[in-house]
């Protein structure tokens, strides 16, 4: 058993594992701090999530940006990048697939529909890029400009929506049919959910990261340049290339979540006051999935459907719903601090030598 | 008579491997004592035990006769043991002497007394000629003055047992020449000194006796007096070490590297390299000997496309290749050993087998419209394991878990399978164990009789000697002489390094 915990591939993954149970135990104890039934509270969201087509399918709904967000970090991390500025790349896609839908609206779907995935895929990619090229040229680092991005993409969305795009309810007209992602079947099936055919995209952008990382010479490329830019560049490898190159997929990614959001699950985009967070919580999942494609689709599946199982727990438990942000923070913050885990797993093993 | 130290059968296990067997090692007061062996042979492991880093499985440590317990490394300083590591521990923007007295601060009441530590340190320093100035940063001082502080820190905490742990791999042959007088001094003052080392010329410039360790077991202890170089180097290796000597006739063929007139900055935008002509032919290895600093990073840099030419004229088998992107010198012929391995030389998180292609893996038949052959590269890794005798389990395990020998035998096969028409050796042995050594300058001395031309730049004046045809030598960034190996020496050698091209003639 000892062993097991220590070696190679089982002890990576049992940090993330840990995390989730060590976050779901700690919530447990404030809810029962607080004076609420942790075990009822954790038996809603599951049955809701299982058991209720409505919310199984909400689950799903709200992973698709999740994991799409997700990849994005995780593609970014896997060359040695931070990007946070995933949110700034999803709000560009969103705003580019939804203006692109609606300035094209007479276009059959067959063009409509992949040109306005593909306007937003792209926008993301551009977002990603500005700070890409400011690293490779400039040396300004990527967690800096990323986070100044947002904030120009959040404004900017706004002003043009308000300017342009405007209409009643502080947002975009709705997408034309011919642009959407929405499905009556897929809706119907689950009972009037607003799940989407974007479920799609997001395995299509899992496959895409895997093969890109993996297979390709780009992929080689990128991960060389992410682990040592030093060999890289002894090698021959144009490692300022490779950066903004990077950033342009991990943007990509970006883009698309918000075009999901905006051909999907909204059909139109909205004035922020604020950050809408999917973005960060990409950092999350990202991180939680140890940056590889199926941990980010694990994690981005949890997150999801805490998230929207906490909305029943709240009407049956009488739960309120932000315990289970709390749950999800605490979940972030062990993953965190994975030093500690490995730290005390390390112990264990150890000790199980000695006895 | 009673051992400074002694460590009495002395068993460390490992999960998989046994690092120390039943060994003991006996260290008289006053002798500087070597514990020599190839890298893994558990040298380390066994100092990590006497520093209380390590809790030994079975065996007895005696203190001057006494039992002791070492379970930490704060036991081992009350017992008077202290070490001075390979990578230095020092806090780059404190002063020396606040590097020194950290952790143990002289105070007036509740205050630091500065005045009184500086003095502490100045009286330490004079006493045993370690001449460090205690109010100077640490950012601001050599490497080789960095290491006395780490000294000074252990003699301040009042150690009279010396670990040196490797200690010369960071130091010019200048700065190795005056550790070995400290050391003297040190012992002369009545403290005992363990040397780590794998390098046979330290042993019998420095020490006193010699404990030969290979793969955990001790082979021997010897006086030095009763040795020699290859007796003790066949006992370190378990079988007879053949020095490979370029012994094959010397036939230069044309003009491989042309370098006309080179003169290239440095990061601070002054020329490091001025004026430079080079000349390097097919079948010669030419070694550069200088010391570190001269010239020879920015040199080779530029040949290899990292470092913008500022004038001059770089020329690879007739090419003009002064302009030109790495990418395109290496396909036009070059093979690069770099100086730093880790950093430069190996992606130490790819496997092996990618760290193969690290220069092919966009070419056929490795990669075919884009896509990775992996199979073919697994295939050709496999072959070069087999061929550079890499000691790995597998194509699949990461570089970084290999040891230093090993890595370098990856980079190594990776360069030369290429058949460069100039391969470039860039301190190619360096922190490399007697195996080793002799494995990567058997392997340059094949590229040389294959017909291709070789440019070695190494610190060590031993491997240049042995392996070049041609010596140059660099002087603040110009070659200031070219001299034949056999009509030269190692004085001579010296003399021109330091610029003294009159006196080196005559030498």
């Amino acid at each position: 058993m000892s062993k097991l915990l220590t070696s190679g591939k089982y002890f990576h993954i049992l940090v993330p594992l840990i995390s989730v149970v060590l976050g779901l135990m700690v919530g447990a104890i404030i809810m029962l701090a607080a004076g609420y039934n942790p075990i009822l509270a954790y038996q809603s969201i599951v049955e809701s999530v299982f058991l209720q087509p409505y919310y199984t399918g909400e689950t799903i709904r709200a992973m698709i940006p999740l994991v799409l967000a997700g990849l994005s970090v995780a593609f970014a991390f896997r060359t040695g990048l931070f990007n946070i500025g995933v949110e700034g790349q999803l709000l560009a896609g969103w705003f580019v697939s939804v203006a692109t839908a609606i300035f094209f609206g007479h276009l059959p779907k067959v063009v409509l529909l992949p040109l306005s995935i593909l306007a937003g895929g792209i926008a993301g990619g551009v977002w990603g890029i500005i700070p890409g090229f400011l690293k490779a040229r400039f040396k300004v680092h990527e967690v800096i400009s990323t986070i100044m991005m947002n904030y120009i993409a959040l404004y900017t969305t706004n002003y043009l929506i308000k300017h342009y795009l405007y209409t009643q309810g502080e947002r975009t007209p709705n997408i034309p049919d011919n642009a959407s992602l929405a499905s009556p079947m897929l809706a119907n099936l689950t009972q009037g959910s607003r799940l989407h055919w974007g479920f799609i995209v997001a395995i299509i952008a899992g496959l895409l990261m895997w093969f890109i990382l993996w297979k390709t010479t780009r992929g080689y490329e990128l991960r060389a340049v992410g682990f040592s830019p030093g060999a890289s560049r002894y090698a021959g490898i144009n490692v300022e290339r490779n950066i903004v190159l990077s950033m342009a997929f991990s943007g990509m990614f970006a883009g698309l979540a918000g075009t999901m959001e905006g051909l999907g699950t909204y059909q139109y985009m909205m004035i922020n006051a604020s950050f809408i967070g999917i973005g960060f919580n990409g950092i999350a999942v990202a991180l939680l999935g140890l940056n590889t494609v199926v941990g980010v689709f694990l994690s981005g599946a949890l997150f999801s459907a805490l998230q929207t199982g906490g909305l029943t727990m709240q009407s049956d438990a009488g739960v309120p719903v932000d315990l289970i942000n709390i749950v999800i923070a605490l979940i972030i913050f062990f993953v965190g601090s994975s030093y500690v885990i490995k730290w005390v797993l390390n112990r264990l093993a150890k000790r199980g030598e000695k006895n | 008579m009673s051992y400074a130290i002694e460590m009495r059968n002395i068993r460390k296990e490992f999960p998989g491997i046994v690092a120390n067997d039943d060994v003991t090692l006996q260290v008289k007061e006053g002798e500087i004592h070597a514990l020599f062996g190839e890298n893994g042979a558990g040298k380390s492991t066994l100092m990590n035990v006497l520093f209380g880093l390590y809790q030994p499985d079975a065996g007895e440590i005696y203190v001057k006769g006494q039992k002791v317990n070492i379970s930490d490394p704060n036991d081992a300083n009350r017992l008077g043991i202290g070490m001075v590591h390979q990578h230095f521990m020092l806090i780059d923007n404190f002063t020396v002497a606040e590097n020194i007295i950290l952790g143990s601060e002289p105070t007036r009441g509740m205050a630091l007394d500065m005045d009184k530590a500086v003095k502490i340190v100045r009286d330490l320093s004079d006493r045993y000629g370690l001449d460090v100035d205690p109010l100077k940063k640490v950012e601001d001082i050599t490497i080789g003055m960095q290491q006395r502080v780490e000294i000074l820190k252990i003699l301040y905490r009042g150690s009279n047992i010396l670990i040196f742990d490797e200690p010369t791999a960071v130091l010019t042959p200048i700065e190795i020449k005056e550790l070995i007088e400290i050391m003297k001094r040190l012992v002369k003052e009545g403290k005992s000194i363990i040397l780590i080392t794998h390098k046979l010329k330290e042993i019998f410039e420095a020490c006193d006796r010699c404990t030969v360790i290979r793969l955990g077991k001790v082979i021997g202890t010897v006086d030095i007096s009763d040795t020699n170089p290859s007796k003790l180097a066949d006992m370190m290796v378990g079988r007879k070490v053949n020095i490979p000597v370029n012994d094959s006739p010397y036939a230069p063929k044309e003009k491989v590297l042309e370098i006309k007139d080179l003169t290239v900055l440095d990061s601070r935008k002054v020329p490091a390299v001025r004026k430079l002509d080079l000349e390097v032919h097919g079948g010669e290895i030419l070694g550069i000997a200088g010391v570190d600093g001269n010239g020879q990073t920015e040199l080779i840099e530029a040949i290899a496309g990292l470092r913008k030419v500022h004038e001059g004229q770089i020329l690879l088998n007739g090419e003009d290749i002064t302009r030109l992107k790495t990418r395109k010198i290496i396909e036009a012929g070059l093979g690069y050993i770099p100086e730093d391995r880790h950093k430069h030389g190996l992606v130490l998180d790819f496997t092996v087998g990618e760290n193969m292609v690290l220069q092919t893996y966009y070419k056929k038949p490795f990669a075919h419209a884009g896509v990775l052959q992996n199979k073919v590269i697994s295939k050709k890794a496999k072959q070069l394991i087999k061929e550079f005798d890499v000691r790995t389990p597998g194509e699949k395990t990461l570089a970084r878990s290999l040891s230093g020998g090993n890595q370098q035998k990856v980079v190594i096969a990776r360069e030369v399978d290429r058949s460069p028409k100039l391969l470039i050796a860039a301190q190619p042995t360096r922190g490399l164990d007697i195996g080793a050594i002799e494995f990567i300058h058997n392997k340059l001395l094949e590229e040389k009789k294959k017909g291709k031309a070789v440019l070695l730049v190494s610190f060590e004046l031993d491997e240049i000697l042995h392996l070049s045809d041609r010596i140059a030598v660099i002087y603040e960034g110009r070659i200031i002489d070219i001299v034949n190996p056999k009509e030269t020496n190692e004085n001579q050698l010296g003399l021109l390094m330091a610029g003294r091209k009159e006196a080196g003639r005559q030498a």
